[in-house]
């Protein structure tokens, strides 16, 4: 049972830490501002997650177990706010979205 | 008066799961500490003035949650295979749609949702209109009228 849960806990570690490192990619890779933050949104929902729900299977049910799900709960509550208000200071400060559908009605040779 | 006692409760077993000791001192020092944080809260007018804290069908939250987590998977695997595809196949795209919440909440839940989903962030929010960045123009035709905009009308119906 013990090394189930230790087997199931470090696929999820490891899942966690694979998809930081996607969101670390995806920063260098995007070519806008507007871009990496969906990059950066990888990082904070399904790393975050992954391994807090990880580090929750090698927790058990004790006290730290319910401190690691009020931080899931923070961070789930507090990170869609912080994005939002990061990209609504962009756009409002004039920082221009690089858009797909602006060149798509152009000709093109 | 049933108000503040129920918030010195909520905030006294708050302090209790964070500390996990169970010493009189301690225990002591909680009780206090939720006390007077109420106290503070209630002389700077900053307690909650709506009253009713969460107006939600609780039977519309319970399928909710599961069903958002599992768009959280999918839409995160989109992102990700983007990421790592050679081309990096994105066409980003500014949507704007009318969401079919009528209250407060209701926006807020379906706005968060929207950017808690990798691929699509809401820039502005209101209750006419909203402006939503997403990474692929799939992901931004599909707001309007989504199954999500359904299910967060679902969620305030029942207040």
């Amino acid at each position: 049972m013990a090394t189930v849960l230790d087997v199931l806990s470090w696929g999820l570690l490891v899942t966690g830490g694979f998809f930081c490192i996607v969101g670390g990619v995806g920063l260098l890779r995007m070519p806008d501002f507007f871009t990496r933050m969906h990059a950066a949104g990888i990082v904070e929902t399904m790393g975050a997650g992954a391994i807090l729900l990880g580090l929750l299977l090698q927790a058990g049910l004790t006290l730290v177990a319910a401190k690691l799900l009020m931080i899931g709960l923070l961070l789930f509550l507090t990170s869609p706010a912080s994005t939002h208000a990061l990209a609504k200071a962009a756009l409002v400060r004039g920082v221009q979205p690089l858009l797909a559908s602006r060149e798509d009605p152009s000709p093109k040779p | 008066m049933f108000y503040v006692a129920g918030t010195v409760a909520v905030l006294f077993a708050f302090w209790v799961l964070l500390s996990g000791f169970f010493t009189p001192f301690l225990l002591t020092s909680g009780v206090g500490s939720a006390i007077v944080v109420v106290w503070f809260s209630r002389r700077m007018g900053i307690v909650a003035h709506e009253g009713h804290p969460l107006r939600l069908s609780m039977r519309a939250l319970i399928t909710y949650g599961p069903w958002l987590l599992m768009e959280i998977l999918k839409a995160g695997w989109d992102v990700t295979r983007r990421i790592l595809h050679p081309r990096l196949p994105i066409s980003p795209t500014m949507t704007r749609f009318k969401p079919s919440q009528r209250t407060d909440l209701g926006l807020i839940v379906h706005a968060n949702s929207i950017t808690l989903t990798p691929g699509t962030i809401s820039v502005e929010v209101g209750p006419d209109e909203f402006l939503v960045h997403a990474i692929s123009a799939e992901g931004g035709a599909s707001l309007d009228g989504s199954e999500m905009d359904r299910r967060v009308r679902a969620l305030e119906l029942a207040s």
